[in-house]
């Protein structure tokens, strides 16, 4: 499946959702579709994207979080399967991009190309839904699935093409991100 | 819960502690469990406007008052000196974004300590958190505890400061063993 098809659709029925992005490739792929206020780009802190949309779902619990992160990221947040378990937010769902390999740094095998299923790990944990998605028609029966109602954390797991596309860079100035994204939710800057 | 008045700050400085906290608008906790920080992890996970995170490591603490903050909550993260040491790489996040950080981290290694094993964390908690960015605050009675973290929580939530606040444990005392 082709990453960025996959994010678009995801993206074009967000419906309002507050986007956070994983270092790499995820944040370039949300970038490319469109630059948006409500997006939350992450350009480090590997294994902070989950868990920083935890954190964004209980400030704002009228508004879903939609983290796109890659496989990489969430196995450097093992431990946040169950502490996002543990908080059982309504409003947050998890897409792993998963291409079985750490893209950024010269394509070498990541663990869920070895045996690892982060769907299983998330329902293991007590995730409300998870599943592994492999091409686009299923991605537009997850964006069906997405507006309704969540009575827990959701995991969806896409399986990608393992492929280094252009670059489309999102702007690194951190507070600047930071303050586009709280003026989106009506907060001051400081 | 005694009022202000009457509290020995010596002793009740975790419910003083509570007090300045919710009058700092603090609406948001994550925490990895320390002995000394029983108290107050009770008084927050009881208090119903106070969300409050339970963590495997302390990290991830570090990520969700980022978001906490993002959203409009101010958070606070409770932990041990060891933990600071699974802290170091996110916080790149709030020292880089320059997001409101508070963390309340109880000393372990310095003082009366009976496990060696703490000594080396302790020894690294301050330069540690100052090499990342993090600005470091240190109480060692409860009076001065009370002080630091008022003034902290303006540093970080007003002033956006990364503040960590240390916990001699001196003041925490021996541990019950």
């Amino acid at each position: 499946m082709d990453r960025r098809a996959a994010v678009a659709k995801l993206l074009e029925a967000r419906d309002g959702a507050l986007v956070v992005t994983g270092l790499g490739s995820p944040s370039y792929n949300v970038h490319a579709h469109a630059d948006t206020d409500n997006n939350y780009y992450l350009w480090g802190a590997m294994g902070g994207a989950a868990l920083t949309g935890l954190g964004i779902a209980q400030a704002q619990t009228a508004k879903r979080v939609m983290v796109i992160t890659g496989d990489g990221e969430m196995l450097m947040a093992f431990g946040a399967f169950a502490t996002i378990a543990v908080a059982a937010p309504k409003n947050l769902d998890i897409i792993v991009l998963d291409n079985q390999h750490f893209g950024e740094t010269g394509m070498q095998d990541s663990h869920t190309g070895m045996g690892i299923d982060l769907s299983e790990i998330a329902k293991a944990s007590g995730f409300s839904e998870t599943r592994v998605i492999r091409d686009l028609d299923q991605v537009d029966q997850l964006c069906r699935d997405l507006t309704k109602p969540a009575s827990g954390p959701r995991l969806f797991v896409l399986k990608i093409e393992a492929k280094n596309l252009p670059r489309s860079l999102p702007p690194r100035d951190a507070t600047y991100i930071k303050t586009r994204f709280r003026s989106h939710l009506g907060l001051a800057p400081c | 819960m005694k009022a202000t008045t009457m509290r020995d700050l010596s002793q009740d400085w975790p419910e003083a502690l509570y007090d300045t906290l919710k009058a700092a608008d603090v609406g948001h906790m994550s925490y990895v469990p320390d002995a000394g920080h029983t108290t107050l992890i009770n008084l927050l996970n009881e208090d119903k406007q106070v969300k409050t995170n339970v963590l495997t490591t302390e990290e991830e603490g570090v990520a969700i008052a980022t978001g906490a903050w993002l959203g409009g909550l101010r958070s606070v993260i409770l932990m041990q000196s060891s933990g600071v040491g699974n802290c170091i790489n996110m916080l790149s996040l709030p020292v880089q974004t320059r997001t409101p950080l508070l963390m309340l981290v109880t000393m372990r290694g310095e003082w009366n300590e009976f496990n060696p094993w703490q000594v080396p964390m302790g020894k690294a908690t301050q330069a540690a958190l100052e090499a990342i960015g993090v600005t470091v605050l240190r109480a060692e009675t409860g009076k001065d505890l009370i002080e630091i973290v008022e003034q902290a929580a303006t540093m970080a939530y007003e002033a956006d400061g990364q503040i960590a606040v240390l916990i001699g444990q001196r003041l925490l005392g021996k541990k019950k063993w």
